[in-house]
């Protein structure tokens, strides 16, 4: 039996997520912490959610980020930033810092990086360097106001929302005279448009009602523009107060130099040349990261307090004295309140390492997207359905490639070889980006906002009140919208029915089970199954049709792909955990301050991946007999039969892992009082 | 005119965590300390920030910061302080636990900043915390400037003043709430500094990429200190005792219990 001595501190969470030698993102980290531990909690704390309205108290956490540097965070050296490259992981670790207290305060520190990354993305390089040099704080020296921005997309109902495919924002020629830039006259109603009350400038996303413009385009209106930049009313909602939310009304004239990403003119047409849709695509496939973790973060925060108020929840009155476990121990004498904070404890790490390990790969991707994006346009392959259909061509090299990643005796010759076909990387990363970001952003906010109201629930009546330690009422009811920012579940879920159906993430989902039969790590052969088990229902899904002659797996039968993308979330999040936890125990002993609690860790978070190894499956095999079952196919089921029963039989000595972790509940050492005021 | 400013300070646990003492192998500890978050000691901290200040108001100056700790955990708070102010990291690894005996201490710092190449003693000025969280013995940076011959020391420091002449006027804490003022012709000197006047300041990243060229070359080669222990001996180490007594009262007005605690206070 082992003792977990203190909780996880920086040391091991640096050896878990990977960026133990990444100086730059452990100060992006002590950066976030301070704000969110004093800054955000103190407005919290002073009822600063209590308004829809952007007040001055709010206004603080602006100034907060402008000066310690997360305003700054997004941009590169020379744009007035202090990192260079990727910055996906950088603002993940930012927000889940952030989110540690308060969402919304979070929200607040990446809306302005959302609105510059159309630009960011797809915007020709004069535009990214002109917004994104604007919106750092000005340098000693300067006198200049830090351009905030918004990104517009929503708009009033019935119009785009979850569907970014009718807009009613609309775009047409004011003015084009001979040899001279056009000028456009932009429309743009927004709903739920984060940032609102202070932008300067604002991506819309609009659509041509002049066919003198082809398609549709995001365009960047400006304040100053002439013409009408209303900021509309405060959006109503009741999460996520630390960040401005209204529901603007603009009519601007602009030139058409503000359509991100440029133009061509074509026959007397003004030719976008990127649709809204290609850059929100872009822009969605990272920034959902972040929002996912946001979650994850609060499910984490809550072990400390809720480990505190089990403890102390007798001292101080006439029922017990110091020295009896009454006293000493409180609520935490009884197993039930031990184990379900466990659960609420595997969730929160999972989610985490999945949501990380999508972070730090869309690190890797990002060059080698650009990479590619050069490569094709050289062979001249620049529409998107040649891109797919050559890119299509590699995947048997793929999925040999994906073989050989996890093979330990590997010709490296071949290897090296795959891995340095830009195509062949592409395709391995994008396959796998496809499902682990929408997973990451569907599983982590949906199953976390679940787990948080069990934290809540543990807290017994004390969690519904505003004196709840760690804000616990306000995080779950904050999820919510988490679950929502940037495409709700069911844009996640469709998304998902594509990419989890993908031939080569197929092939890597296999290659996971069998890397999970092949580990000691307990309860990761009963993964195995239950990947395994998944595999084998999508084949049957695929294969087969209803009682009526129906195709199941359909991507317009969402009462099959959708459970499927919610099944395969637990699994990947339980697979992710399994592989950070031996990640720490194999470096862990390394770095002396872990190695000294290394033993109680490595015992600890081995019970901990077990236990969620167990629920995903439970849930996984829940979900999937539905499935199998329930549609009267008639076709044989016996394997996917075997399967359920082979990963029940692995959930042997799950229940005595959870009491090891509950036990060890019991044990940890905890701080004397939260670090951030109620 | 400029200064070389070398601050000594190191870390301490954070203060929210428990700190019990228990009595291990090679004497008395903190119950997982190495395990324990741990944060500058405040009272270096007020001293590196006002050597930062001094520094950036004073052309040519610079500022060292020389640590004894362990380096892993040194490495973990630098995250956070190497953004607080532009200084260069002198690191000795070894136990910056309270049971270490401020003799050797003293020692090891001295060793440290005797080894730093550009430093002009004439231009120095040694600062430190005149107290420390971890053991307040407000003896190390005595001792630290003794050994290194600096014989104008100051002791609870709050404000230092650099005059048009190149003298100082230096505030330092005395009994009653009072402060006695001197004035020094010119550096070297130590100072011992109690709050000292400044906020902590906030986080700036492109601070500590700065410091950090010079800080992760630090910590990796930091040498291991040489602390003998000898002569030395904690005999006897418990927390304060705190006493709690409730008292279950119904129907009490606030004027009530306000007037009853400030009964209390008063005694």
């Amino acid at each position: 039996m082992y003792t977990l001595q203190t909780l996880p501190g920086d040391d091991v969470r640096q050896i878990m997520w990977r960026f133990a030698e990444r100086f730059d993102l452990q100060m992006v980290v002590q950066s976030s912490r301070s704000i969110a531990r004093t800054t955000v909690a103190s407005l919290v704390a002073q009822g600063a959610r209590n308004s829809h309205e952007w007040t001055d108290l709010k206004q603080e956490l602006l100034d907060a980020f402008d000066a310690s540097g997360l305003t700054a965070l997004y941009m590169n050296t020379s744009q007035g930033g202090f990192m260079d490259g990727p910055k996906n992981l950088a603002l993940s670790l930012a927000a889940f810092e952030l989110s540690w207290v308060d969402g919304g305060a979070a929200t607040s520190s990446l809306a302005s990086n959302l609105a510059l990354a159309p630009s960011h993305e797809k915007g020709t390089p004069e535009q990214r360097d002109y917004y994104m040099s604007r919106a750092v704080p000005p340098q000693p020296g300067e006198d200049r106001t830090i351009w905030r921005g918004a990104f517009a997309l929503t708009e009033p109902l019935p119009y785009v929302g979850v569907d970014t495919g009718v807009l009613v924002g609309k775009v047409k020629v004011k003015d084009w005279k001979d040899g001279e830039e056009p000028m456009l006259q932009v429309e743009k109603r927004g709903r739920f448009i984060t940032n609102m009350d202070f932008a300067y400038f604002v991506t819309a996303a609009v659509d041509s009602t002049d066919e003198r413009i082809k398609g549709s385009c995001m365009i960047t209106l400006e304040e100053g523009d002439e013409g009408s930049f209303d900021r509309g009313a405060p959006t109503m909602k009741m999460c996520h107060q630390l960040s401005s939310t209204r529901d603007p009304i603009i009519n601007v004239t602009v030139p058409a130099s503000r359509i991100i990403g440029g133009y061509t003119v074509v026959d007397g047409q003004i030719v976008p040349n990127f649709t809204h849709g290609e850059i929100i695509g872009s822009v969605f496939h990272r920034t959902r990261i972040p929002v996912g973790l946001m979650t994850t973060a609060k499910l984490l925060s809550a072990v400390e307090p809720v480990i505190r108020y089990h403890r102390t929840r007798f001292r101080g009155g006439d029922a017990s004295n110091p020295g009896s476990p009454k006293f000493e121990q409180g609520i935490q004498q009884k197993e039930d309140a031990q184990q379900r904070l466990i659960d609420i404890w595997a969730i929160g790490e999972a989610g985490a390492s999945m949501g990380f390990t999508a972070a730090r790969e869309a690190d890797t991707f990002d060059p080698i997207e650009r990479e590619k994006e050069s490569f094709l346009a050289e062979q001249g392959c620049t529409s998107a359905r040649k891109q797919f259909a050559m890119i299509r061509k590699k995947d048997a090299e793929t999925m040999e490639y994906i073989d050989l990643l996890f093979d330990t005796g590997r010709d490296e010759t071949r290897f090296a070889a795959l891995d340095a076909d830009v195509l062949v990387k592409f395709s391995y990363l994008d396959k796998l980006l496809g499902v682990i970001i929408p997973t990451t952003k569907l599983w982590n906010t949906g199953v976390g906002a679940i787990f948080l109201r069990e934290a809540i629930s543990l807290v017994g009546g004390y969690g519904i009140t505003e004196d709840c330690p760690g804000f616990l009422m306000n995080k779950w009811a904050d999820s919510q919208l988490e679950a929502t920012y940037e495409g709700p579940e069911a844009v996640q879920r469709m998304h998902l029915t594509i990419t989890q159906a993908d031939p080569v993430f197929l092939h890597l989902l296999g290659k996971y089970a069998d890397d999970m039969a092949a580990s000691d790590a307990p309860g990761s052969d009963g993964l195995a199954a239950g990947i395994r088990m998944w595999l084998t229902a999508m084949t049957y899904l695929s294969e087969n049709t209803d009682a009526d002659g129906n195709k199941l797996y359909h991507r317009k039968r969402q009462g099959v792909t959708f459970p499927m993308a919610d099944a395969v979330g637990w699994l990947l999040a339980s697979y992710y955990l399994f592989k950070d936890v031996a990640e720490l125990q194999e470096k862990g002993g390394m770095n002396p301050t872990v190695a000294e609690g290394l033993e109680g860790l490595s015992g600890f978070y081995a019970d901990l991946a077990q236990v969620m190894a167990a629920r995903a499956v439970g849930e996984v095999g829940r979900i999937l007999s539905e499935l199998v079952y329930g549609f009267n196919s008639g076709a044989d089921v016996s394997a996917f039969a075997a399967l359920r029963a082979e990963a029940d039989a692995k959930l042997a000595g799950v229940r005595l892992a959870k009491d090891r972790a509950g036990q060890a509940l019991t044990q940890v050492m905890i701080p004397e009082a939260l670090d951030y005021p109620m | 005119m400029s200064y070389h400013i070398v601050v000594c300070g190191s870390i301490v646990p954070d203060p929210l965590q428990v700190l019990e003492p228990i009595v291990g192998p090679t004497g008395p500890a903190l119950k997982n300390e190495m395990m324990l978050p741990a944060v500058l000691d405040p009272w270096a901290g007020h001293a590196l920030f006002e050597a930062a200040n001094l520094a950036k108001n004073v052309p040519n100056s610079k500022v060292w910061l020389v640590a004894l700790g362990p380096k892993a955990k040194l490495q973990q708070v630098m995250m956070s302080v190497a953004q607080k102010a532009l200084f260069t990291l002198v690191a000795a690894d070894g136990p910056a636990s309270g049971f270490v005996d401020a003799f050797d201490t003293a020692a090891a710092l001295t060793t440290a900043i005797e080894g730093i190449a550009d430093l002009d003693r004439d231009k120095m000025l040694l600062f430190g915390g005149w107290q420390s969280a971890s053991r307040g013995t407000g003896a190390t940076i005595q001792m630290v400037g003794e050994r290194l011959g600096i014989v104008n020391q100051f002791q609870g420091v709050d404000k230092l003043t650099v005059n048009a002449d190149g003298s100082m006027d230096i505030l330092e804490r005395i009994e009653g709430g009072s402060y006695l003022t001197s004035r020094l012709s010119s550096a070297p000197a130590a100072m011992g500094w109690a709050t000292g006047e400044l906020p902590e300041p906030p986080n700036n990243p492109q601070v500590g990429m700065m410091n950090m060229k010079s800080i992760m070359p630090a910590l990796q080669q930091a040498k291991p200190a040489q602390l003998t222990g000898a002569g030395f001996k904690v005999e006897n180490v418990a927390q304060p005792k705190v006493m709690r007594q409730t008292r279950i009262e119904k129907d009490m007005s606030t004027d009530a219990i306000a007037q009853e605690i400030v009964a209390w206070i008063k005694g």
